[in-house]
């Protein structure tokens, strides 16, 4: 699974490799060759982690519902893409073409089999 | 593996390596592969006192290895299907495919070696698997090594072992767009194992420079499967140049010599040989690389009668070649010496003075010891001695606290 992470700006941030965000358009062909490769198995972009809201269950079973990641988290989740691929160096090849590792970075994470 | 593992290890050290390799990169599972090399070895053990041993030994381990592996399999369903999932060979109907002579084994340490040393993991786990799986040595061996406890090195080796698998890093040689770059890291790799085995002769535990024999065998091993890399030559070469001197760097109370004051008769002169010999074949490769001419550096200092008849101006022109290929702060403060030497210790000190705001440097004894050195050429007594003192306490093994306090007691004495 590729998770691609983007970088909150502003002071104390991390920098990003490149500044600005990936167009739309460059994902759309990252899937597309994706595709023609005949690896991708699923993806997904997230909207803004400005939308997210989160839930967390005490010991007292009581829900704790809060707006968005904590704030001095310094990345978001951006999207997802799960590929089938045989090892690691594809996986790596493919974190390296997507769009998200120019601006933000890739992280590379096998699926766990039960 | 059990108790019993260690002894045969020992003996089949070498045979281990190229079937564990050999296994791992056909069965792309280095748990199984572990396994069955030592069944073998075991089976090698018990059989051959018997039956006498076979013509092609590695070539009996390895048919062995690879039966009992596909044995395993084939009772192991999980396993199987683990396997066909990493796109292994893992078809019973090749079992009966002939195993032939010696020479015909692929050597697969490449392979393994790229494995371990592999950007996924971390510098220490690179370091720890390759001596492990590559090399040979036992984790006690290891831990003993890096002066960690027996059980954080066998943690490491098993952590390292898992992500191998778990992340599927492949036992492949990178095609050619990465080759460049991985090389660099298992150079990298290679080169710690060394200098960790270095800094530590004069140590009383003596099985720390056992690392810098480990070294030289996988640079070996590299060269063998890489000869035309002249990185890889460099290498070679750089580690037997130094290494060469080993002889002359601790004195009999156990305190480092600095190479102007060794006595050059103990080098060794055949280490030094194959080591010019391998300099010049690196060099003659049109793009120069780090290794090669640092390799270089190191044999005019190995050719030089004493301090005073080294060619300093060539040694300084490879330092300024060296610090246009890798401009780390390091390579300035060696430049920095050589200047001094080549155009006087004024020179010398004045660019070593630059250097003075580098972080990295200010806290190293190398760049205090080296303004200890062109102070007291100077004359500069007193401030000599400041800088020794410094360096003595920023000093790491036993032999470079007892050569640099030294310095700094003589040039605090009055004459």
């Amino acid at each position: 699974m590729l998770l691609i992470m983007g970088f909150r700006t502003g002071e104390g941030m991390p920098q990003p490799p490149s500044s600005g965000a990936p167009s739309a358009e460059e994902f759309m062909q990252n899937q597309q060759e994706l595709g023609q490769a005949g690896v991708l198995v699923d993806s997904a972009a997230l909207h803004s982690f400005e939308d997210a809201t989160q839930v967390q269950v005490n010991d007292a079973g009581q829900r704790l519902v809060t707006n968005g990641p904590f704030a001095e988290s310094r990345e978001y989740l951006g999207g997802y893409q799960i590929i089938d691929v045989p090892d690691l160096d594809a996986a790596l090849d493919w974190a390296a073409r997507c769009p998200g590792a120019k601006y933000g970075r890739v992280e590379v994470r096998p699926l766990a089999e039960f | 593996m059990g108790p019993a593992g260690e002894p045969i290890d020992a003996v089949f050290r070498e045979e281990r390596g190229r079937l564990l390799a050999l296994l791992a990169a056909r069965f792309g599972d280095l748990d199984l592969a572990e396994e069955v090399t030592a069944e073998a070895l075991l089976a090698a053990v018990e059989t051959w006192p018997r039956s006498g041993v076979p013509r092609e030994p590695l070539a009996w381990l390895a048919t062995t290895a690879r039966r009992k592996a596909l044995d395993r399999i084939r009772r192991d369903a999980t396993l199987a299907r683990k396997l066909a999932t990493l796109h292994a060979d893992a078809d019973p109907a090749r079992r009966t495919e002939p195993v032939a002579e010696y020479w015909h084994i692929p050597d697969d340490r490449l392979q393994l070696m790229f494995a371990c040393c592999h950007p996924a993991l971390d510098l220490d786990t690179q370091t720890g698997l390759t001596l492990r799986y590559v090399a040979g040595l036992s984790t006690a061996e290891i831990a003993q090594a890096f002066l960690v406890p027996p059980a954080t090195m066998a943690q490491r080796l098993t952590r390292g072992k898992r992500k191998i698998q778990q992340s599927r890093i492949p036992f492949r040689v990178p095609g050619p767009d990465e080759l460049d770059g991985r090389l660099g890291l298992l150079l990298h790799v290679v080169y710690l194992i060394f200098t960790e085995g270095y800094a530590a002769t004069g140590h009383r535990d003596l099985v720390r420079c056992d690392l810098v024999d480990e070294a030289i065998r996988l640079a070996r091993i590299l060269h063998r499967l890489m000869a035309g890399e002249p990185r890889v030559t460099g290498l070679l070469a750089l580690m037997l140049l130094t290494d060469a001197r080993r002889p002359a760097r601790v004195n009999d109370h156990g305190m480092a010599v600095s190479l102007e004051d060794q006595d050059r008769s103990l080098w060794d002169t055949s280490m030094i040989d194959e080591g010019i010999r391998l300099t010049t074949q690196a060099l003659r490769h049109h793009l120069p690389n780090s290794w090669s001419v640092q390799a270089a550096i190191a044999a005019v200092h190995d050719e030089a009668p004493s301090a005073q008849e080294t060619d300093w101006r060539q040694v300084r022109l490879l330092y300024d070649e060296l610090f246009a290929l890798t401009p780390t702060p390091i390579v300035a403060l060696n430049r920095a010496i050589a200047i001094s030497w080549h155009e006087g210790p004024q020179a010398g000190l004045d660019h070593l003075e630059t250097l003075a705001g580098e972080p990295g440097l200010a806290r190293q004894h190398h760049w205090h010891a080296a303004r200890g050195h062109t102070l007291a050429r100077l004359g500069r007594h007193t401030a000599a001695a400041q800088a020794y003192r410094r360096a003595s306490e920023l000093a790491q093994t036993p032999a470079e606290i007892a050569y640099l306090s030294s310095r700094a007691e003589k040039y605090s004495t009055p004459d």
